[in-house]
């Protein structure tokens, strides 16, 4: 067990180091030099002199290898460089927005696995044919729409028709409830489109047919047998989809107009300050591999049968992209 | 990762006999496939027992007519605003109501329509075509190459897709092309992968070994024999990845870094209803559920011909 979690926090760290290269590769490398265009077009009466000042203090008149690595020894002791529109530490400016965002991607989840865990019980629960087809559709709109028309239209239902929740802000749990299930839609649907094939064919195994003979009915075999062998998969899908959260933040944080980590994400985008939209991708690689690491620390201690398999990795399924 | 894909199975295996038999040609003929043509009549009857299916492609077909000829759907203007009939609701004149300027919105979705289309397909094709070619030579040659870009390609899929492309976005600079690449690039990843894992499987078929005692030389071998007998997943993973660059290329337009104001396009459609939501609530709903539409229709096409359950990636 032990070297198995030393192998995955060496993956993990790896992972790490490639995506902040993959994101400085992409940020200081490619023809658009959103460095240069930053710097010379922010004012006409800022003389050469000024530019070369400005750049020597950002380390930008350095070749591009030294750059690369006094970023990654700066980045390495957590310094990930200051933001080009106020000079604050790019750093302090993630940990500033983090709270909001944790807190509206931790109630987005909730939602999704609630919304998501319900409709695949409740599409193989169900005694109708016609009313578990009508369920198992539902993911497939889940997936089409888009975040932030959805954001949009419950903005205009809740907050403008029925005044039920706040439109804007971040001014505690009521302005929370819109953006999170903004954000859970897309999550949920695929939740639910994961477990109710897994529970379809867990209600197909010869154990299940065995625990009905024995007279269980049908409430626990699906409950205590089936709803229990076919949360693993749903489990690994979870972990991939929490870094997606922060993706559907950047649209439901513009929408509600809430401060936060993706807010924070189009407001540097749209200014094209590039150490702030590094550090933001560094940070989605982060809450990535974190999660994953998680999902694979639990799996041998919900699934014993994993660990004996094989110490040294866990078999999973290849990553499900989801946008 | 496996992808199961009915239809490109049945072909290889009537390509296989034909290697197999002691006298034969070496280098695989193309044979007619007879049984697909047998199966007409029967797939006839599959469209007719699933409506969902004919609609999506109804649909499909609409969006795509009004991308190249709006003028087919709409003769009004776009662009011309009449300030008397300002914020008016959708009605038989109207369909989709009018806008804050007077403008026609049933005329700006449809004319939006080659633009929002126009960046997924430009998206589609810059992840199809510089996935493939990696993923197709990663799997043809293997070694160094192949391990360097399948570690490459697991980091580009451990970074959300939104942040990779807003990233993209920060380096290339605004405006729908650049979007579109953006956007692209993203799904290099997945598609290089797909690939990949089709190549690895046809590299060990007998007609390639055949092939390749037949002395044709390794570029023929490539895209003559591999390319064609690996694309299909691709392709079924092509229509999938278009619903998605909708998406996409639609939530960064709705962000303010793609079309410019004055052209529409869906996503900046939306975007610019959001001022009138509690007023106009038209300005917004229409042109989302238009792209809602187009999506699901998108992703129900890839799902007949990916098979019952689709690509899964």
């Amino acid at each position: 067990m032990g070297r198995y979690v030393l192998g995955r926090l060496g993956q993990a760290v790896l992972v790490l180091w490639a995506a902040w290269t993959v994101s400085f590769v992409i940020l200081y490398a490619l023809p658009g030099d959103a460095v240069e265009v930053r710097l010379g077009a922010a004012a006409s009466d800022i003389t050469p002199e000024q530019i070369a000042a400005l750049q020597a203090d950002y380390g930008l008149d350095q070749p591009w290898f030294t750059q690369y690595l006094t970023q990654l020894g700066h980045a390495l002791t957590g310094d990930l460089g200051r933001s080009f529109e106020n000079g604050q530490s790019v750093t302090s400016l993630l940990l500033e927005n983090l709270p909001a965002t944790a807190a509206l991607a931790g109630l987005a989840l909730i939602l999704a696995v609630v919304f998501g865990g319900g409709l695949a019980v409740l599409a193989n629960g169900v005694r109708f044919r016609w009313l578990s087809r009508a369920l198992l559709n539902l993911p497939a709109l889940g997936v089409a729409v888009p975040g932030f028309w959805v954001g949009l239209m419950l903005l205009q239902l809740f907050s403008f028709r029925i005044e039920l929740f706040p439109a804007i802000g971040n001014d505690g749990f009521s302005s929370l409830v819109l953006p999170a299930i903004t954000l859970a839609i897309p999550t949920s649907a695929v939740i639910a489109q994961i477990l109710a094939k897994s529970l379809h064919s867990s209600l197909g195994e010869p154990w299940s047919d065995t625990a009905r003979a024995k007279g269980a009915g049908s409430v626990r075999v699906l409950f205590r047998h089936a709803l229990r062998n076919a949360a693993l998969p749903t489990l690994t899908i979870t972990g991939l989809l929490v870094g997606q959260l922060l993706s559907g933040a950047v649209v439901a944080e513009t929408v509600f107009s809430r401060t936060g980590l993706g807010r924070l994400t189009a407001t540097s985008v749209s200014a094209q300050d590039t150490p702030v939209v590094q550090g933001l991708v560094l940070f989605g690689a982060l809450v990535f591999v974190l999660t994953n690491l998680a999902v694979d620390l639990l799996y041998p201690l919900l699934d014993r049968r994993t660990l004996q398999r094989s110490t040294r990795r866990v078999a999973r399924p290849a990553p499900v992209e989801v946008s | 990762m496996t992808i199961e894909v009915p239809l490109l199975e049945a072909a290889t295996n009537t390509q296989e006999p034909t290697d197999r038999r002691p006298n034969g040609p070496v280098t695989p003929t193309r044979s007619p496939r007879p049984s697909r043509r047998a199966g007409l009549g029967e797939w006839l009857g599959g469209v007719v027992r699933r409506p969902g299916l004919v609609l999506s492609v109804v649909w499909l077909v609409i969006v795509v007519l009004a991308a190249l000829i709006p003028t087919l759907l709409t003769s009004v203007d776009p662009l011309r605003a009449v300030p008397r009939q300002k914020l008016l609701e959708p009605s038989w004149a109207h369909l989709f109501g009018t806008d804050q300027l007077g403008r026609d919105l049933f005329a700006r979705v449809v004319h939006g329509a080659a633009l929002s289309l126009g960046s997924a397909l430009l998206a589609v094709l810059v992840g199809i075509v510089v996935g493939s070619l990696l993923g197709l030579v990663a799997g043809f040659v293997r070694g160094v190459f192949d391990e360097v870009l399948m570690r490459i390609v697991d980091v580009l899929l451990a970074i959300p897709a939104l942040l990779l492309s807003l990233a993209l976005v920060t380096a290339l600079g605004f405006g729908t092309v650049k979007v579109a690449i953006a956007v692209g690039i993203t799904s290099v990843a997945a598609c290089a992968r797909v690939m990949r894992s089709e190549v690895l499987r046809v590299r060990e078929s007998a007609y390639i070994e055949a092939a390749r005692a037949g002395g044709a030389r390794w570029s023929r071998i490539l895209f003559r024999h591999v390319l064609p007998n690996a694309a299909g997943p691709v392709l079924v993973l092509a229509t999938l990845e278009f619903g998605t660059a909708i998406l996409a290329v639609s939530a960064l337009s709705f962000l303010g870094y793609g079309a410019v104001p004055p052209a529409p396009e869906w996503g900046s459609l939306v975007a610019q209803g959001r001022d009138f939501l509690s007023t106009a609530w038209w300005l917004t709903t229409m042109p989302g559920l238009t792209i809602a539409i187009t999506v699901l229709a998108a992703g129900r096409l890839s799902r007949a011909l990916g098979g019952q359950d689709g690509v899964r990636r």
